[in-house]
């Protein structure tokens, strides 16, 4: 991880996403954004300022809010020669994209036999504690990374964002792209040269020989956190970031857990059926006879995310929790 | 069925005549295809199940005969006529439909599924009014590329049920896109009267949009034909989206499975239709009355067609199946 007192070039989340897109814009021509409010306004979260000035309206599209819409339209504008960036301001609201992304662009490819490609990308966000209540606050890139013939990817640091964003307008698949809004702030280095970052390669975080900390977005800085903890108490925790749930790098991931030992996976997505089941069965089927404890999960609490600052906190994993369960499977709780 | 005459007589004797026995051809390639498919379904040849066009030839017909090579379409369930129409094969068509590797899309698609981007084709789709969004961002993106590429969307009145068609509609005529919805009321949303459907009229979706709107006797395609010509031309020239509403009759069930339907229609109902209002007849009836045509011409039309449809199922039928290796290509484009 770099670390902004270096003399390096520092960029926020945001201002890295802003990047990726501006140089894909710049470099091809078939590259264009539609959403609500991206325009003028930048979008609601202001990500986007300034783009509209330099590739005009044409380009960066200020949609009517029709997410079903907007979603589709990107979908035939793929098929047909463009690169479409749909902008989906609340990852809450893929539940109304749900037809266009899962029936259509994900299939599409593969229905016609390999003859249309649908090469787009749906910007969406997630993650809870901005007292945003039950339908702006939720993380669900699991659903995407249920279905065949789409890719999710979850980056947690402004390099990686812009890396994995550049990447997955290049793709000639459909690509589900979730930033954590809380962590558009979030400054880290970004070289000023350019560069791309595959979908589906996992990166180490921080390398430690006790426990292995899988962690998504935003939950790469709790198990950052955690493992900073655990240190001081002379447990050396290993931070592995897949970046991508779909394609997943379940080597790396697996690896990891191999020298370690032990594993907790962390995602923001709820705790049932998700991201964090399907890492830990990869786990368990590919480290099963170097495992000392049973693979743990910890994901949003299994409840509509609440309004209250007091009970929203407490859905979300957090880096004492994580250093409690890591204590427990080191045997030293 | 309240059907607006929207040309005159005489601007039919415009067309080639050739023009016109090209049409005859495709209607009646689409009626003996679907007629096959029927044959293969109740012979228990083909996996699966299938939505006949029987019936709605002229809209498909129609309308591709007022488009080029290079025009997109999108599709529905019931969409062997619109892909026919666009200029596909018989024999990678039927190959689809028994699931063979000489199919358009590997046997990976099937009936509901066909896609042929050599004719600009984007796909049949299966989820009703699913593919609005496809064919109005296909139209966007011909207009963003600068082609002057026009884009037509068929759906059945059931789609009218969904959202999407209203968001795709709003924006395209919003940024002036060159689509044309066409909308074929065949009357049936499955089993239901899209009376029983659909509130207010069916034109009024689109006039709300400020959308131009044409209406036409979907039966004949002489009238579909020039509808669409107008309308097309006025969105290549850049006059943005149209709203084409076709009054139509599907002549068999929702599904080659749906043959009792006297608990939905009668069959007083479907023989009226069939008799007076067969788009074949009505065509070949009008050329014969203008001695463009005669007799022995249709016949050897319908033969013709007959063999090569025929020709088709039995290479269809001997056509190997996809090799098992395939199962897991195609997930993702490389």
């Amino acid at each position: 991880m770099s670390t902004p007192n270096n003399g390096e070039r520092i960029l926020t989340f945001a201002q890295a996403i802003k990047e990726a897109l501006a140089e894909e814009l710049r470099r091809d021509p078939t590259v264009f954004i539609i959403g609500e409010d991206v325009a003028e306004a930048g979008t609601a979260f202001k990500v986007l300022t300034g783009l509209v000035d330099e590739f005009g309206p044409e380009r960066v599209i200020d949609s009517p809010i029709s997410e079903a819409g907007i979603t589709g339209l990107g979908v035939g504008a793929a098929m047909t020669g463009m690169r479409p960036v749909v902008d989906i301001m609340f990852g809450d609201f893929i539940t109304l994209t749900m037809d266009q992304m899962v029936n259509q662009a994900a299939k599409i490819h593969y229905m016609s036999g390999g003859k249309f490609k649908v090469p787009m990308v749906l910007r969406t966000t997630m993650g809870a504690t901005r007292r945003s209540a039950a339908q702006h606050s939720q993380s669900l890139h699991t659903w995407f990374s249920h279905v065949p013939g789409l890719k999710v990817a979850v980056p947690s640091t402004p390099y990686d964002a812009k890396g994995l964003l550049k990447a997955a307008i290049r793709d000639d698949n459909p690509v589900a792209f979730f930033e954590d809004k809380m962590m558009y702030q979030t400054k880290g280095h970004v070289p000023a040269e350019e560069y791309v970052i595959p979908l589906g390669v996992a990166d180490i975080k921080r390398e430690g020989s006790d426990i292995s900390l899988v962690a998504t977005s935003s939950m790469v800085y709790v198990a950052l956190d955690a493992a900073v903890k655990l240190a001081e108490i002379g447990i050396s925790a290993e931070v592995v970031d897949p970046r991508t749930t779909l394609p997943l790098d379940g080597q790396t991931i697996v690896e990891s857990a191999k020298k370690t030992s032990r594993a907790i996976v962390i995602d923001e997505g709820y705790e049932q059926y998700g991201v964090t089941a399907e890492i830990a069965s990869v786990i368990a089927d590919g480290a099963f006879y170097y495992l000392d404890a049973p693979v743990k999960r910890m994901g949003a609490m299994n409840v509509p995310i609440p309004f209250s600052p007091a009970l929203e906190d407490l859905t979300v994993p957090t880096a004492e929790q994580v250093v409690n369960v890591a204590k427990m499977l080191c045997g030293r709780a | 069925m309240t059907t607006k005459k929207t040309t005159a007589a005489g601007d039919y004797l415009k067309i080639d005549q050739e023009q016109w026995i090209h049409m005859y051809q495709q209607m009646c390639k689409i009626r003996t295809f679907e007629e096959h498919a029927n044959q293969l379904y109740l012979s228990a040849k083909m996996p699966g199940l299938t939505h006949m066009y029987s019936g709605q030839e002229a809209i498909a017909v129609g309308v591709c005969e007022a488009l080029r090579v290079d025009d997109y379409i999108t599709s529905t369930h019931r969409g062997h006529g619109h892909c026919l129409a666009k200029g596909a094969e018989i024999e990678p068509m039927f190959a689809e439909l028994l699931g063979k590797e000489a199919g358009y899309c590997r046997g990976k698609g099937g009936s509901m599924h066909i896609a042929d981007q050599t004719k600009g084709n984007l796909g049949a789709n299966a989820i009703v009014g699913g593919s609005a969004g496809i064919a109005t961002g296909a139209a966007m993106s011909a207009k963003m590329r600068g082609t002057d590429q026009v884009a037509v969307c068929f759906f059945g009145e059931g789609a009218l049920g969904q959202g999407l068609v209203y968001e795709a509609m709003n924006m395209a005529q919003l940024w002036s896109f060159p689509v044309i919805y066409v909308c074929e009321n065949n009357m049936y949303n499955e089993y239901t009267h899209f009376s029983q459907t659909t509130a207010g009229a069916l034109l009024d979706r689109a006039k709300a949009f400020g959308i131009h709107t044409a209406e036409v006797n979907g039966q004949d395609v002489r009238e579909v034909y020039l509808a669409a010509q107008t309308l097309v031309e006025r969105a290549r020239q850049g006059g943005g989206p149209a709203f084409l509403l076709c009054h139509t009759y599907r002549f068999y069930g929702h599904h080659v499975g749906d043959i009792n339907r006297e608990y939905y229609r009668s069959k007083q109902e479907e023989n009226e239709w069939k008799t007076q209002r067969d788009p074949l007849r009505i065509l070949k009836d009008w050329l014969t009355e203008q001695n463009r045509a005669d007799d022995s011409l249709f016949e050897s039309i319908d033969k013709q067609v007959a063999a090569q449809v025929e020709a088709a199922v039995a290479q269809a039928l001997t056509a190997p199946y996809p090799d098992a290796s395939e199962v897991n290509q195609h997930v993702y484009a490389e």
